[in-house]
């Protein structure tokens, strides 16, 4: 049983502003039957330029409707500009919160509004943006990316509460994974940054990171470690561990692998060699 | 404001007969029946008892039983017993509808290196039995199929199954926490190896469970410890529970006849009162083959959790197929696997009743329902467009 606010049952149980507006001034749709949610916004602006009227249909669980009904009452008598700041975290905190896992019916909200909004300035309508990364959902990079920036995300857990992302098959977790890691992980690792004349510090410490965020997870999967030994101009000296340091591939591994993916992000002229 | 509990699958009313026989071993006999003192002794001569009526239930011999604390750790120390004694076989067969009892088990078995292969069912919920026979092969430890689904209550033809299964060597068991109680059970004249049964399915209270295991089945231990259960699972035995079970056991005995005609009945109007006046709506799985109590019914355009919620304010107790009353996001994988639609699976209810239901409660549920789907209906963006 979810623990639902007294505030959310009721909008839940006696709903403001069901319905579809004749002739309105913004639609958004957003959500679908096979994600187990939708809604659908419309609002029509009074003589003031602020918005005179909301109203929703939504399909979906108890805070889905709630979210909307929230949002409807919200939004009557801001200005488009003052609408187009609430937020999905306003919308919870309308309603005196919603439960973790059904933050996503507020995110539903605040997108239903954003794309009415911009259906009434006439902007074409944004395209979908950005790469697929949850198919299950249909959740972009660029959304998981906004959704973990905007809500401070820590986990996949909480991409899956707010945008859904990740809550079916979980073959996309890595790639979430590495979303997170990216906004809150310290050092990018960016194509871009290889290209710029690095100073020794900037050096050793990228090859650090990439040590630790690439080469390491990636040898830990056959029981591997490698460690930091020293860096000398271009010859990057590691020690290999775990089962590593006892595989007769190792030095292809070192190869191959190691001294690729450091030229790769670091700097093409790295060479790599075990230290005895 | 009363409440009309439609909810049996997911847990059951204790029975006051039940509770009456536990309560003395809750309070002026606690003494441990491994004991050599008459005052512990008289406890385990109840045990023995409850042992007696549970093996009754199911026409086994009181030995091949072993009392758990729930359905799922019957479950697990079944498949894992198999799998010790045949250490060399690397194979499980089970169904993509179990519970997650065996369901999420098999899950972290694959990764443990066995091989797992997912039966799967049909748009009426009935298995692919072409399918399970061509599956098994030497390397198959266990093969492990539910009497009949939670969710929708299909019967699956299990007595057949063990037969084909034990013809080739191989272990076979059965989740039966649904089915125990519900329909008539033989093990004796069957060539089932192990099934799990619930004590709450059928009265008795949570926190007790058993295992059958047909004698002369390999086994080991699950629960290493002290010598109770003859070996078979470590620890002091819940005593109450126990008794409750045996209580519980002779009841659905008693119950087994009304429960296939009175609550059948409760049943069958139910959903033939939901059909009728709510279009746009079906049942899941055959009609048949199935336990006489449950109904999983299908209302298109809606979503279960919101169902629920507002059956929730007449008290009406049920559950629902939905994604969003479990905290997951996709619906059952039990309607995904029998391939009902998005659009149904989300909006799907289950009832399931028991000898403690009435007419009247049928009824009401009959008449609260249908202005609740009517009135999430015309909140739905969907419903009109497919007018």
């Amino acid at each position: 049983m979810w623990e639902y606010t007294e505030k959310t049952k009721d909008h839940f149980l006696n709903p403001r502003n069901v319905g579809v507006i004749n002739e309105p001034d913004g639609i958004g749709e957003v959500g679908s039957l096979a994600c187990g949610d939708a809604l659908k916004l419309t609002f029509k602006l009074g003589k003031d330029r602020r918005i005179a009227d909301a109203k929703f249909q939504t399909f979906g669980c108890a805070s889905a409707i709630a979210s909307s009904s929230a949002l409807t009452e919200m939004m009557k008598g801001l200005t488009l500009e003052d609408a187009g700041k609430i937020t999905n975290e306003d919308i919870a905190d309308y309603l005196g919160g919603l439960p973790k896992e059904k933050m996503h019916c507020s995110v539903m909200g605040r997108d239903a509004l954003e794309k009415a909004i911009t259906y009434y300035r006439g902007e074409s309508e944004k395209k979908v943006e950005g790469e697929i990364i949850c198919e299950c959902f249909g959740v972009t990079d660029l959304e998981i990316k906004r959704a973990v920036t905007e809500n401070a995300l820590k986990t996949i857990e909480d991409v899956t509460d707010y945008i859904k992302a990740g809550g079916g098959c979980g073959k996309c977790h890595e790639k979430i994974q590495a979303i997170i890691d990216q906004q809150f992980g310290g050092i990018q690792i960016l194509p871009s940054m290889k290209k710029k004349v690095l100073t020794n510090i900037q050096k050793i410490k990228l090859i650090e990171e990439t040590l630790i965020r690439e080469i390491q997870p990636a040898l830990a999967k056959d029981g591997g470690n490698i460690e930091l030994v020293d860096v000398d101009g271009d010859k990057v000296t590691v020690k290999l561990r775990g089962t590593c340091a006892t595989c007769s591939k190792s030095q292809i591994t070192l190869k191959n692998y190691v001294e690729t993916k450091l030229r790769e992000l670091v700097s093409d002229s790295l060479e790599v060699q075990e230290v005895n | 404001m009363a409440v009309i509990y439609a909810d049996n699958n997911a847990t059951t009313q204790i029975a006051s007969s039940v509770l009456n026989e536990m309560m003395p071993y809750l309070t002026e006999y606690y003494g441990n029946p491994s004991s050599m003192h008459t005052f512990g002794g008289q406890v385990g001569k109840k045990i023995k008892e409850a042992r007696a009526q549970t093996a009754s239930l199911l026409n086994a011999t009181p030995e091949e039983i072993l009392f758990t604390s729930c359905g799922t750790e019957s479950d697990s120390t079944a498949i894992r017993a198999a799998i010790m004694s045949s250490p060399s076989k690397k194979h499980i067969v089970t169904t993509r509808v179990e519970h997650p009892a065996v369901k999420n088990l098999c899950e972290q078995l694959a990764k443990e290196r066995f091989r797992i292969t997912y039966v799967p069912v049909d748009q009426n919920g009935a298995l692919d039995l072409d399918f399970l026979y061509q599956s098994l092969t030497d390397d198959t430890a266990i093969v492990s199929i539910m009497w009949a689904n939670n969710e929708t209550g299909v019967i699956f033809p299990v007595e057949e199954i063990a037969s084909v299964v034990k013809g080739k060597g191989i272990a076979f068991h059965t989740d039966a926490v649904q089915a125990v109680g519900k329909i008539p059970i033989d093990l004796k004249n069957s060539n089932i190896d192990m099934l799990s049964l619930s004590g709450h399915k059928i009265h008795a209270p949570k926190g007790i469970g058993a295992l059958y295991i047909r004698k002369g089945t390999k086994f080991s231990p699950f629960l290493i410890g002290g010598h109770q259960e003859k070996g078979r699972r470590g620890g002091t035995e819940n005593v109450a529970s126990i008794i409750g079970l045996g209580a519980a056991s002779k009841l659905s005995q008693e119950l087994m006849t009304k429960e296939n005609t009175d609550v059948k009945t409760l049943r069958d109007t139910l959903e033939k009162g939901l059909l009728e006046k709510i279009d746009h709506s079906f049942v899941n799985g055959v009609k048949e083959r199935r336990l006489p109590n449950t109904t999983s019914i299908a209302f298109e355009y809606v979503e279960g959790e919101a169902i629920l919620l507002m059956m929730d304010q007449f008290g009406i107790c049920a559950s629902s197929g939905s994604a969003c009353t479990s905290g997951s996001l996709e619906p059952s994988h039990v309607l995904r696997a029998m391939g009902v639609p998005f659009t149904a699976a989300h909006g799907t209810i289950r009832f399931s009743l028991s000898t403690y239901n009435t007419m009247d409660e049928v009824n009401l549920i009959i008449e609260k329902l249908p202005p609740i789907i009517n009135t999430l209906r015309n909140m739905s963006p969907f419903w009109k467009q497919n007018q």
